[in-house]
């Protein structure tokens, strides 16, 4: 993956994971100089307001980190429900799955390349 | 008038409860038929009410029936708390409106995803939310 992050949430998380998550990550991102984070919530059947809470709060986290965040594989149902529950995450990145959120980062990647060559 | 069909009840008292009460309210909206849609709401409903009786309610209870109205099945979820209370229940079902540190979100949001929802609290003596899905 280079210098990107993949985390793949894979079970039915209890609170104290999710935060524990968020902390693991940002302490990934800083120790690692990621650039960009790939969260894949395809197994998730719910997430509701702390769940996407968190997901909002480490794409924030990782931004002031210089790191973009992409999160894929919403399933169509949680898609529905969480914006019906009232959360539509502004400001999160996102795409439909592993391989066009992988897409998404290198874009932005060479992007910012181009700008700093430029600078030059 | 709906018949009860089945019921049964639960801890609130840790988070982990908290994700088993997921786990059985999605056994019963499946063993009910429920689409993935109906059921993913009433899940997401169960959590936040779950979240609200074990964070401001100190812990509690819920209790789940199965109910039949002719053709029609549901599922009803009573989340029960001792804690204390809600002083201004309007204001407590306004969006963006939280007493501790979450979006404001819980009350609201799960009222919008349940087609019966209902609200007594006392202040002192503890909040109860009883809500259903139909199917």
């Amino acid at each position: 993956m280079g210098e990107f992050l993949l985390v793949t949430i894979q079970v039915d998380m209890h609170d104290q994971l999710a935060l524990r998550l968020q902390d693991d990550l940002t302490q990934a991102i800083d120790a690692n100089g990621t650039k960009g984070v790939l969260i894949d919530i395809s197994a998730l059947e719910m997430v509701d307001s702390f769940i996407g809470r968190m997901i909002a709060d480490i794409s924030g986290m990782a931004r002031i980190l210089d790191a973009k965040t992409v999160l894929v594989g919403m399933q169509p149902a949680v898609a529905i429900t969480l914006v019906e529950l009232g959360l539509s995450l502004p400001g999160v990145a996102t795409a439909l799955n592993v391989e066009r959120g992988m897409q998404l980062l290198k874009h932005t990647r060479d992007e910012a390349d181009a700008d700093t060559a430029l600078e030059r | 008038m709906p018949t009860l069909h089945s019921s049964g009840e639960l801890p609130l008292k840790s988070e982990h409860d908290m994700v088993l009460g997921r786990q059985t309210v999605r056994r019963l909206a499946q063993e009910q038929g429920f689409s993935l849609v109906d059921q993913t709401k009433i899940v997401t409903a169960a959590s936040e009410l779950a979240r609200n009786a074990l964070i401001y309610g100190g812990g509690g209870m819920l209790k789940w029936e199965v109910l039949l109205d002719g053709l029609k099945r549901g599922v009803r979820l009573t989340f029960q708390d001792q804690g204390p209370g809600i002083a201004n229940v309007e204001l407590a079902l306004t969006d963006g409106w939280t007493s501790g540190h979450g979006l404001g979100l819980g009350l609201s949001g799960a009222r919008r995803l349940v087609n019966d929802f209902e609200l007594d609290s006392v202040v002192g003596q503890g909040t109860r939310v009883t809500v259903t899905r139909w199917k």
